[in-house]
């Protein structure tokens, strides 16, 4: 049997993983609950915004937390951009095409990447990569503790924006009733655009924190947006609050799994958790709702 | 203050409405009657920007709105509460009341909420509720509610009496006088022909995409033959 301090410093690594998670996913399900398509392009705009972390560092010198703001704010803008000017107009209001309209962006991105970057695997140096907090029983890494302080605070200001917010509810409204929505003077191709921008954002977010530890290659974000995706099913679809707790209950499953099955089978647990929620309760934990 | 001339819309290789004129003056109740499917809810989307129009005029407060989109047709004050209500399931009464000042209205959301809480003080009880969860009644009075934030110059209500008991008929017809005694226009379409008539000042009656009847309201209620023909009385 394992000592408590080694679980417990397992799952605040798993919480820490899982806060990453949760940027990655609340992108996939804020987009999936308002334009009720998956967005293929998702993993790839996370590399791109990688990249772009990485390009400000060794190009312009500007680490990585200073230019989460910048580069939040130009995916952002990219997102609503494609969703207004070529999403929007290529898919005549037929899901199945917005569909391919993403994966078709999503290929033409990686490939981009590849061109410009080559399939190596680059990272950043930042004098603060190995710093940690010393708890006592372990420690705990600084870039990991900053990742999941931000994430869970933009988790809380997007909630804000959905609830509180004219623009928020007018993006709950268009999730469930675009007609009614319209004819309340909403401007659904924008609200739409917005989403879509707050879905590049979040994935920006979750480039910027993730840089000062982890590595860049033209596939890099497929592999967090494939457990994103699980994360959304298991929160439902949709799901906001489900996306966010099932992040962090997958961030401690996949950091428990390792622990006891070995570092490389951290992820099995992952896909035994999103087959038998798909059996048992294909909803999610948390239903589905805009 | 609305004016439309001529106007021709459908969908796809279908024309629905085949040269429509029709006015509305300021303050007034104007009522389109009609069977089933002749085209009335069609006639309310090309006025709001839901389709556009294939030819013909849409003149509102003397500009030209025939193919603005529904959020400019808003903000000019046209506002339309559709068939089956089109409220949002999702959201609280009170945010669905809010949304209906997205557009147009906003400085005066707090005061119009509350003089919408004053009209229907059903809503007000369940402000907090998600709209999904009321009676169709309720949602009926809630998408009527969300117009009204909008602060309209003239309110299309379509069908605003469909689905609800005999009871709650009446009790819409006289919520429809109450809101017009204030001076706004409101442009009715409607199948309970009777009570439309008795309410409205002018009525139109609609066949395969035509108006084949207009005139006084009371003129039209008046006259049997007329009635037996369009309106199956
Ligand atoms: N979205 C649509 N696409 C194609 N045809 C439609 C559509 N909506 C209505 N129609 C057709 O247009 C005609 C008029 O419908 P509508 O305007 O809803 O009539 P009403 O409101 O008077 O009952 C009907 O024949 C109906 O089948
Ligand atoms: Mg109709």
């Amino acid at each position: 049997m394992l000592a408590p301090d080694i679980i417990l410093a397992a799952v605040l690594n798993g919480l820490m993983t899982g806060s990453i998670y949760a940027l990655v996913a609340l992108g996939l399900t804020l987009v999936y609950g308002v334009l009720h398509i998956i967005n293929f392009a998702h993993g790839a705009t996370l590399t791109a915004a990688m990249f772009a972390a990485y390009v400000a560092q060794t190009a312009l010198g500007i680490d990585p937390y200073l230019a989460l703001l910048p580069v939040t704010l130009l995916f952002f803008v990219l997102g609503y951009a494609v969703q207004r000017f070529v999403i929007g107009p290529a898919s005549h209001g037929e899901d199945r095409n917005i569909l391919l309209v993403t994966l078709g962006l999503s290929i033409v991105i990686e490939n981009a990447m590849l061109a410009i970057f080559r399939s190596d695997t680059r990272s950043i140096d930042v004098p603060y990569a190995f710093e940690s907090i010393d708890l006592g029983f372990t420690f705990l890494a600084v870039p990991r503790v900053a990742a999941f302080g931000v994430a869970l605070i933009v988790a809380l200001l997007l909630g804000f924006l959905l609830r509180a917010t004219d623009t928020g509810r007018a993006i709950r409204a268009v999730a469930r009733e675009k007609t009614g929505a319209a004819l309340a003077g909403i401007d659904v191709p924008h609200i739409y655009a917005v989403t879509f921008g707050l879905g590049a954002a979040s994935v920006a977010i979750a480039a910027c924190l993730l840089m000062p530890t982890f590595y860049v290659t033209p596939r890099a974000g497929n592999a967090f947006v494939l457990v994103a995706f699980t994360i959304v099913v298991l929160g439902g679809m949709g799901s906001i609050p489900g996306a966010l707790l099932g992040a962090l209950f997958i961030g401690v499953v996949e950091s428990l799994c390792g622990l006891f099955l070995g570092e490389s089978l951290g992820q099995i647990g992952i896909f035994l958790i999103f087959i038998l929620v798909l059996l048992v309760k294909p909803t999610g934990l948390f239903g589905a709702r805009a | 203050m609305l004016e439309v001339k001529g106007l021709v819309a459908g969908y796809g290789g279908t024309e629905v409405l085949r040269g429509i004129d029709l006015s509305v003056g300021a303050g007034e109740i104007v009522a389109v009657l009609g069977a089933n499917g002749v085209g009335k809810t069609t006639l309310n989307r090309a006025l709001s920007g839901l389709i556009k129009p294939r030819a013909g005029s849409i003149r509102f407060e003397e500009t030209e709105i025939g193919g603005l989109k529904p959020a400019a047709i808003v903000s000019a004050g046209l506002i339309h509460v559709p068939e089956g209500r089109r409220i949002f399931p999702n959201m609280s009464v009170r945010d669905n009341l809010v949304l209906g000042s997205y557009r147009r209205g906003k400085p005066g959301r707090q005061a119009n909420l509350e003089r919408i809480f004053t009209l229907f003080p059903r809503l007000r009880e369940r402000a907090t509720q998600a709209a999904g969860t009321l009676s169709g009644g309720e949602q009926q009075m809630l998408a009527i509610g969300r117009g009204l934030m909008g602060e309209p110059r003239l309110l299309i209500l379509d069908e605003p009496s469909l689905g609800l008991s005999p009871l709650l008929v009446e009790e819409m017809f006289a919520l429809v006088a109450r809101i017009a005694a204030d001076g706004l226009a409101v442009l009715l379409v409607e199948q309970n022909v009777v009570q439309s008539l008795e309410l409205a000042a002018r009525a139109y009656v609609l066949e395969n995409g035509r108006i084949v009847v207009s005139g006084q309201a009371k003129d039209i209620a008046a006259d049997p033959a007329l009635k037996h023909a369009y309106l199956g009385l």
